[in-house]
């Protein structure tokens, strides 16, 4: 373990917590732009936190703990992602703890303690948000698990490193069905875990349709400012994730030099910039769901990500 | 074309030959269906033309290009004229079980083709025959669309895919049909769908709906 690759896990996620609400506004400024609104600027996220961190700290009352420490479960927990991920290089410190199945167990520990929190209000919203995000949730997971599981069968791991390391030393495997399957899956599982378009809109406070805004109602100043960086850097993370799943172009080897992490740093920032600015310019383009029509779109995932399974395991390995 | 290369294209063509599938079981609009169709006669064609390249066969080159002009062009064009063009004729009415059940389905359907082709594939394991649980799970998701479907038109495209997947499964099993058998096969689809064309036709004009249920009740 060199120093250097220290070095590239800690500057991950330093990264991450600044580059976070940076992409949030870049993709608002791409929405703004494409709808033909001048838009807040992309430093329009971090001019927000700014604001809400100087304001004092509300406690709704009849809160318990479990409102007070949610954001810091969230917040604590997508920094953990952001470290043990390999965005900029293979070989991070955690590497032991970097499995795909550990990543999503860590994604829902946050998301639970969100909804815990939304309930703990005993608000109307809080509750109703809560319900629609676990729903959610519990449509997402298996689908994650599972296209976890097809992209393990051609590395014929499920650590991260190998993974990515896997696809870096064999590029044809990513035009086989399984992957570009997997790929589907996990693009539209992502969106929904993240609270993007078609399944919740980032944007909307109203009241029929919002369900990552309605658990967070009752949040106000610091503790606001510290649940809406953390969704930012899930978004980011989980680009950066796909982004080196399946293209892992210009990532750091497990044993980098100086040039090799900063080729690395400058590959993931343009991988993310561009997969953001993509999502961004596709979600003008359309209308949320009908929250009855969510599990449609999230069995249809799941059914893909099955179909992603079954190819690489039947097509990908010879039958003996 | 060397080994590597035909595999992969294989396995594609076996993929979107199934996704296309899984996209007709998911869509509601009768012209997406049968675009999706046209598509999954694309990739059906895509088989025997690199079968034929990769073995240099003239014969499967022009049955290639036979199922290419056929299924991805004639059979959707004639189908999509027998659309509606009324707002309720273009949609598939309430499924008999619905979308995310049907998607459900699909996936026990795809598992199932896997598990009982494992005896075929055994008998001569190749790059083709590990792809025919593909083409045996569209066989199985057609009969499932002609039965959960209302519509006349959406149970043709459900025959169509039968089809497709019963000629696919020989394509990737026999590597390669005689010429006058496919002529033979493909002559008899082409008269069924234009029969189909013509019923659709009829049903509407007399019935003004193509709601197959509907149908059932006596009336005077």
């Amino acid at each position: 373990m060199s120093a250097l690759a220290v070095a590239a896990a800690a500057l991950q996620v330093v990264g991450v917590l600044a580059g976070a609400p940076l992409v949030v506004g870049g993709m608002r400024q791409v929405r703004a732009r494409l709808e033909g609104r001048a838009g807040g600027g992309i430093g329009q996220p971090w001019r927000d936190l700014r604001k809400q961190l100087r304001k004092q700290q509300i406690t709704p009352s009849g809160t318990t703990v479990v409102f007070a420490l949610a954001p810091a479960v969230v917040a604590g927990s997508t920094l953990l992602i952001a470290a043990i991920v390999p965005l900029i290089a293979l070989g991070s410190p955690l590497d032991s703890a970097a499995d795909l199945f550990g990543v999503v167990g860590l994604l829902f520990l946050g998301t639970v303690a969100l909804t815990l929190a939304g309930i703990d209000t005993g608000t109307a919203f809080g509750g109703m948000g809560s319900s629609r995000e676990i729903t959610i949730a519990a449509l997402v997971e298996p689908t994650i698990l599972l296209a976890v599981f097809a992209l393990s069968v051609p590395g014929g791991s499920a650590n991260l490193a190998a993974i990515v390391a896997a696809t870096a030393n064999h590029p044809e495997q990513l035009v086989s069905p399984g992957s570009l399957l997997a790929f589907v899956a996990l693009a539209i599982v992502i969106i929904a875990e993240t609270g993007r378009l078609p399944v919740d809109n980032p944007s909307t406070h109203l009241e029929l349709t919002m369900i990552h805004e309605a658990m967070i109602l009752e949040y106000a100043g610091p503790k606001l400012a510290l649940v809406e960086w953390a969704s930012g850097m899930r978004l980011t993370v989980l680009l950066g994730l796909v982004a080196n799943l399946f293209m892992p172009w210009g990532i750091a080897g497990s044993d980098p030099s100086f040039l090799a992490v900063l080729i690395g740093l400058v590959a993931i920032t343009v991988k993310v910039v561009v997969l953001a600015g993509l999502l961004a310019a596709g979600e003008v383009f359309i209308a949320k769901l009908r929250l009855f029509r969510v599990p449609e779109l999230l069995a249809g995932s799941f059914l893909l990500a099955l179909l992603a399974v079954t190819a690489s395991y039947f097509l990908g390995t010879p039958t003996s | 074309m060397t080994q590597a290369t035909f595999t992969g294209v294989l396995d594609l063509a076996a993929g979107a030959f199934l996704l296309a599938a899984v996209l007709i079981v998911w869509r509601r609009e009768l012209r997406a269906m049968v675009r999706m169709l046209a598509w999954q006669g694309a990739a059906l064609a895509t088989i025997p033309l690199a079968v034929g390249i990769y073995q240099a066969d003239a014969a499967l080159i022009i049955v290639g290009v036979i199922v290419l002009l056929l299924r991805a062009v004639v059979l959707p064009l004639l189908l999509a004229r027998a659309v509606g063009t009324e707002d309720h004729e273009r949609r598939e009415s309430t499924p008999l079980v619905n979308t995310t059940t049907s998607l459900l389905i699909t996936a026990v359907l795809t598992v199932l083709a896997y598990a009982v082709t494992r005896p075929i594939i055994a008998l001569d394991p190749s790059p083709a025959t590990r792809a025919v649980p593909a083409a045996f799970a569209v066989i199985l998701i057609a009969v499932f669309i002609m039965v959960s479907r209302r519509r006349a038109l959406s149970q043709a495209v459900g025959f169509m895919m039968l089809d497709n997947g019963i000629a696919a499964t020989a394509f990737l099993i026999t590597s390669g049909v005689p010429l006058i058998v496919e002529l033979g096969a493909s002559l008899d689809v082409l008269f069924a769908v234009l029969v189909l064309g013509l019923l659709t036709g009829h049903m509407r004009r007399t019935f003004g709906d193509t709601d197959l249920d509907q149908l059932r009740e006596l009336r005077d």
